[in-house]
């Protein structure tokens, strides 16, 4: 059915060049194309400017929202909390090439991003899963989004529970090093902890 | 109606002679499908843009340019004002294709000249009016738009302005519409956008990592990335997120693609011990999942199955990426073809749009698969990735 729709019109298009075209030699009658720049998609004659995107209502709410269903966090329930990159800033933890296995050097993190939740009883997590550049970048929001899930499980080990974390990947899209070295691609395969104060007022 | 009815006979007798023609010159053994000689043509009375264009299609859909007496076919023309030209086949000593347009611009008029060539003497629908969306960082990394553009890279234009991070558009077949991910709201979420109108919906946008959405071929369906089962993984659902059934339980899956039949899903995949990637296929309506052949080409990713159902294109790594393409059936290894990543097939099912470094910046790209031709698309600012072709 669709294909019927993409080649009726190029077959109504051939055959009207044809016929005007015929088979005399010599006689090379003109094709005309329209005015207006086509937004040709795929053989599809739809004629028409491309419209922007219109504004994204932060809040919009539909179908796909919340958890869905599933064990992680409800993320509406972290709406409008104050980040504090700083507080934890020490406790980045750091990742083998390609691995979003927790090392056992990395544990003290742990151990201490879960007692700053524990004495603040209010206080949710935001974990921030990063690769190295090296890796294509959708394997690379996936291997950011492990990274940020295995460290949500390890401080639920430790004692956090995992409905005060949320989770977000950027892949390789927010290196803190700029730089294409191994000393870059090191602090560059991170789990960033975000602390999330209650907004004010509530 | 019966001259309309006669010239088509006439163009298919001609297609089918050249088709037979060509056959017998190719060696098809898998090294012969990948590495074929070009058609040599010779190109005169064309001068800067028309000419430009005329190049450009023509090399990435397996022709090269050569002087007329080692040319197979002559084609002829001007540009004076319009485009007008023809095409003569110096072996059969007859000319093939004589046309002229007026209208629109000299760009579009040499696009459309180059798909009546490729017509007349593949036997192949040309690719010159057909349309890509990509990806856009003006600083390399971070926030970005999605653009769309003519398949060369000319007339791109953006069609967001959310300064946020964005990543792989897809479109919907046959229509104006892209599905693509952005971090407007603070997280990877989905979102449709139909470029006729602007107006986007939110398609999936629940805890965790929602990307990679890719929508079926009759544009009823979404394959997607979501992990709000608690790891990244395969999901199927209505082209407006509803209804989502869970296709993958690994620990890590990326960039599902439709076969043109609409009954697969491929996708990249991590090995359970997390050590190895792969590629795998699962149905559409789920099931067991099974490895696409990938021997000898290590962390495979990125899959893109052709329209003509034949081929799947997909990226390598080893050390830097590369392109490659396998029979979608496994029948045969994976050829690595050139240095690049994210392929994106054409609806001719012989070129591939992708993106590969040029210093630290991605360029996009355009390549004839068959005879591994490719060139930049132009575009000079910035870092442009993620190109799909609209088909």
């Amino acid at each position: 059915m669709k294909m019927n729709q993409i080649i009726f019109p190029l077959v109504l298009a051939l055959a009207a060049t044809l016929a005007t075209t015929g088979c005399k030699k010599g006689m090379t009658k003109v094709t005309p194309l329209p005015g207006s720049p086509q937004a040709r998609v795929g053989g599809d004659g739809g004629a028409g400017t491309l419209q922007p995107g219109l504004p994204i209502n932060p809040d919009t709410t539909g179908p796909g929202t919340g958890t869905g269903g599933g064990p992680l966090a409800n993320r509406d329930e972290f709406d409008g909390m104050i980040k504090d990159p700083a507080a934890l800033a020490a406790h980045t933890v750091l990742f083998a090439f390609d691995s979003a296995v927790v090392k056992k050097g990395e544990q003290s993190k742990i151990s201490a991003v879960a007692a700053a939740l524990a004495s603040s009883a209010s206080d949710k997590l935001l974990i921030e899963g990063n690769c190295d550049e090296r890796g294509t970048e959708e394997y690379n929001r996936a291997l950011g989004e492990r990274r940020a899930l295995a460290l949500r499980e390890a401080l639920s080990k430790a004692g956090v529970s995992p409905d005060r974390i949320r989770t977000i990947s950027y892949g390789k899209d927010k290196p803190v090093d700029p730089g294409h070295n191994e000393a870059a691609w090191a602090k560059n395969r991170r789990g960033d902890f975000i602390l999330l104060h209650p907004k004010t007022g509530a | 109606m019966k001259k309309i009815f006669f010239n088509f006979l006439i163009i298919g007798l001609v297609a089918v002679a050249l088709t037979s023609a060509r056959a017998q010159e190719i060696d098809i053994t898998h090294t012969g499908i990948f590495g074929q000689k070009p058609i040599p043509v010779a190109l005169s009375g064309f001068t800067g843009e028309a000419r430009q264009v005329l190049e450009f299609d023509l090399y990435v859909q397996g022709f090269s340019f050569v002087a007329p007496d080692a040319a197979q076919y002559l084609i002829n023309g001007s540009d004076a004002g319009n485009v007008a030209g023809s095409v003569t086949d110096k072996f059969a000593k007859k000319m093939i294709l004589s046309r002229s347009y007026n209208g629109a611009s000299l760009r579009r008029q040499a696009h459309l000249f180059a798909d009546e060539i490729v017509q007349a003497i593949q036997n192949k629908k040309g690719i010159g009016q057909t349309k890509i969306a990509f990806k856009s960082q003006p600083g390399g990394i971070g926030a970005g738009e999605i653009y769309v553009a003519d398949f060369d890279g000319n007339a791109a234009q953006a069609v967001t302005t959310d300064r946020a991070i964005v990543a792989k558009p897809a479109w919907v077949p046959g229509r104006l519409a892209l599905f693509y991910t952005s971090y407007a709201r603070g997280n990877p979420d989905i979102f449709y956008h139909s470029l006729s109108n602007g107006q986007r919906k939110p398609v999936a946008g629940y805890s965790g990592l929602n990307t990679g959405a890719s929508a079926s071929p009759d544009g009823s369906k979404i394959a997607l990335v979501l992990s709000k089962s608690g790891s990244a993984n395969i999901w199927v659902g209505n082209a407006d997120g509803s209804n989502l059934k869970r296709l993958t339980t690994g620990i890590e899956d990326s960039s599902p693609c439709w076969s043109p039949d609409g009954q697969w899903i491929c996708f990249g995949m991590k090995t359970k011990d997390g050590e190895r990637r792969r590629l795998a296929k699962v149905s559409a309506g789920g099931g067991e999942i099974r490895l696409i052949n990938t021997a000898g080409v290590s962390n495979p990713t990125e899959p893109d199955w052709s329209p003509d159902g034949k081929w799947i294109a997909f990226t390598r790594q080893a050390g830097d990426f590369d392109i490659c393409v396998v029979p979608a059936d496994g029948s045969l290894p994976p050829t690595v073809l050139v240095s690049g990543q994210n392929p994106s097939w054409a609806p001719n099912s012989r070129t591939l749009v992708f993106n590969h470094a040029v210093g630290y910046r991605q360029v996009l790209s355009v390549l004839d698969v068959f005879t591994k031709q490719y060139k930049d698309c132009v575009r000079a600012t910035g870092s442009n990735s993620q190109p799909a072709w609209a088909k």
